[in-house]
């Protein structure tokens, strides 16, 4: 075993890769959750998302428009559960689950003339002179585009969530349907629309674990990061720069565990692979005991009637 | 113009009729999917439901009715036990493996001893195995409040990474020519789940789903329990002014459906299966899920359901190996069955009214 392969710096730049899809895919279910909305189907987007975005950027030749397509994809896919659970009024666990098993599939059936394929490599951005600043430059000036578009797209939630109108009346929906309802909001259109955010972004998150992260296409590769994404919501007590904190810490142990693989640790391979779940766990066990942070309409069923 | 209004009570009719809508509107889009597939969306579900059961080798096909359908029964049944009562159990899959692992590692641990022992002790272990993974969440919901849903997905991540490392490791079969995987417990006697009656699919998994069928309806029709798991659901307030303990029902309702799927777990593995090995899950564990909320969380339903499960799965076999039908679009026939299951349920709480809003 040899941990003097492991460079400090270049663990923390794919860190930062690693923690992409993860914090991608939070940030849109953070803002359903806050809109009242769970959605469990975030697996299931992710990966149609992956698959969606792959197809396409592999036909077009270009990232750009895959990362579009992927986009486009999980929203299309969360469009069926917002049907099923804001028109025919479905249980939103069941609803959930539902939409991550018929993503799966989907994504099979969609992928199936994709395997071994590479798609084509997106060009980090180029900083110039910034790039060459020892350690900071390798750090922060050596990335695609999409993850900086994730940390931008963390901000802006935050900003939208404690700054503008937009913002109050999604978290009045998320804490209060019937009373969002008394005050003339449309609660069902704005759920619709956050659920839609929410599949855009599990999209995203997907379509970087295909196109940047592998990068090639193979059956079920999120492997429950959209699972682990939900898990990061609640972890963040439903706050935009807490899923940032979590998606990095995450991302941290799953590149730690890949590098420590690398570096032959006495460990066996699968036990440590199983590092990211169990972390999730606990830090699931040590957080739980506070769930007054939740919106208080989280998971529950509107109907105007009653 | 059309708005929806709460039913005062339930439609028990549209209770029944929603699965079969459901059926039905999944064989017309699931056709639409086959078509589009650029195959013959007739033949595609003839080929699928048909042949199974009545085609020229249905004599070869039906045994694997049972085969397919018990593990679904047997899992679906102690799922829909915490679905009723809003405990959510998904990592079935996990709780399979374990099952499995459990109960072969006992059988794999007396090889080659001959004894009657042998497959009861695998049986205790593979229920005991199941139930282990599922008191994980199970504990930590009532210790810590940790929601059960994530935990025991996440457990399955770990279960198959753990039976990744059994199978290459620990149970590797030592005269395998190092090829990964344990030793066949079907050619080992004392661990065999053998057929019961030969050439019927009849086997210790099937015995065991019924015998779950016929607990679960006594449990829930008959029983104080069965009654603490249904007020629970639809009124937990309520269910709690009547004296129901939740973590004790939360512990019952995870531990049983835990011991459930890894009792799935063990028939499979020493039966139809035979060998550990890393691919040896096949998402039972979740097809369950599906199967559960088309039995509408009943035990006849269940069964019912899960037989439909099965036929999905055998068919969908045959319809790859006859007319190239890829697997996964079973799986998003199976996805879609569940879709249109749940748009329907609308009917059940909910009827349709025509005209204008009265001013009340």
């Amino acid at each position: 075993m040899d941990l003097s392969v492991i460079n400090p710096v270049l663990l923390i730049a794919a860190l930062m890769s690693a923690a992409t899809p993860i914090l991608l895919a939070a940030t849109g279910e953070l803002v359903a959750e806050r809109a009242g909305v769970l959605n469990l189907g975030v697996e299931g987007m992710m990966i149609v998302g992956a698959i969606c975005g792959f197809a396409v950027a592999v036909e077009s030749g270009s990232p750009a428009l895959g990362f579009v397509a992927a986009a486009a994809g999980g929203a299309l896919l969360s469009l069926l559960f917002a049907f099923l659970t804001q028109v025919t009024l479905a249980n939103q666990v069941a609803s959930g689950l539902a939409l991550t098993l018929f993503g799966l599939g989907l994504s099979a059936l969609l992928g199936q003339g994709y395997v071994g394929v590479k798609p084509p490599s997106m060009p980090d951005v180029n900083f110039g002179a910034l790039a060459d600043i020892p350690i900071l430059g390798r750090i922060l000036f050596s990335h695609d585009p999409v993850l900086y578009f994730g940390l931008a797209l963390v901000a802006a939630v935050w900003a939208l969530l404690k700054f503008t109108r937009a913002g109050l009346i999604l978290r009045a929906v998320g804490e209060n349907h019937d009373a969002a309802h008394a005050l003339g909001l449309k609660v069902v259109r704005i759920r619709v629309l956050a659920i839609l955010f929410g599949g855009a972004c599990a999209g995203l998150g997907g379509a970087y674990i295909s196109l940047i992260r592998v990068p090639q296409w193979t059956e079920g590769m999120t492997a429950g990061v959209g699972w682990i994404a939900l898990a990061l919501v609640v972890f963040a007590s439903w706050k935009p720069w807490r899923v940032l904190l979590g998606a990095y810490l995450f991302g941290g142990i799953t590149q730690l565990q890949l590098n420590l693989q690398g570096a032959g640790v006495a460990i066996p391979v699968e036990y440590l692979a199983m590092s990211p779940y169990l972390v999730t766990i606990l830090v699931l066990v040590i957080l739980s005991a506070d769930k007054s942070r939740a919106p208080a309409s989280l998971g529950r069923i509107f109907h105007a009637s009653s | 113009m059309i708005r929806l209004e709460k039913r005062p009570e339930p439609s028990r009719g549209f209770a029944w009729a929603a699965p079969i809508l459901a059926v039905i509107a999944t064989f017309f889009f699931g056709g639409l999917l086959f078509a589009f597939l650029g195959k013959d969306p007739v033949q595609s579900i003839v080929t699928i439901f048909w042949q199974p059961l009545f085609g020229e080798f249905a004599f070869y096909y039906r045994p694997q009715l049972l085969i397919k359908g018990a593990p679904l029964v047997l899992i679906a049944i102690g799922l829909s036990l915490g679905f009723k009562a809003g405990i959510w159990n998904i990592g079935a899959e996990g709780q399979y493996i374990m099952g499995a692992l459990f109960g072969a590692g006992v059988g794999l641990a007396f090889y080659p001893a001959q004894s009657a022992m042998v497959f009861p002790l695998m049986v205790l272990a593979g229920a005991f195995g199941g139930w282990v993974w599922a008191m994980i969440p199970a504990v930590l919901k009532v210790k810590f409040g940790t929601n059960e849903i994530l935990v025991s997905l996440m457990l399955v991540y770990v279960a198959e990474q753990f039976l990744a490392s059994m199978s290459l490791g620990l149970m590797k079969n030592p005269e395998g020519f190092g090829f990964p995987g344990s030793r066949n417990l079907q050619q080992y006697a004392s661990a065999h789940n053998a057929e019961i009656v030969a050439d019927t699919g009849m086997h210790w998994g099937v015995v065991a789903a019924i015998i779950a069928v016929i607990f679960a309806y006594v449990l829930l029709a008959r029983h104080r329990l069965g009654f603490a798991i249904r007020v629970t659901g639809d009124a937990p307030r309520a269910a709690r002014f009547s004296g129901v303990n939740p973590s004790r029902l939360i512990l019952f309702c995870l531990g049983t459906s835990g011991m459930l799927a890894g009792l799935a777990g063990l028939f499979e593995v020493s039966g139809p299966s035979g060998v550990v090995s890393i691919d040896f899950n096949v998402g039972y564990g979740f097809t369950a899920i599906i199967v559960a909320f088309l039995g509408r969380l009943h035990p006849v339903g269940i069964l019912l359901a899960g037989l439909l499960m099965a036929l999905t799965y055998i068919g969908g076999d045959i319809a790859q190996s006859q007319m190239g039908l890829p697997a996964a679009a079973i799986q998003v026939f199976q996805g879609m069955l569940l879709f249109f299951l749940l748009a329907f349920d609308l009917f059940t709480n909910f009827r349709l009214r025509l005209g204008r809003v009265e001013v009340a």
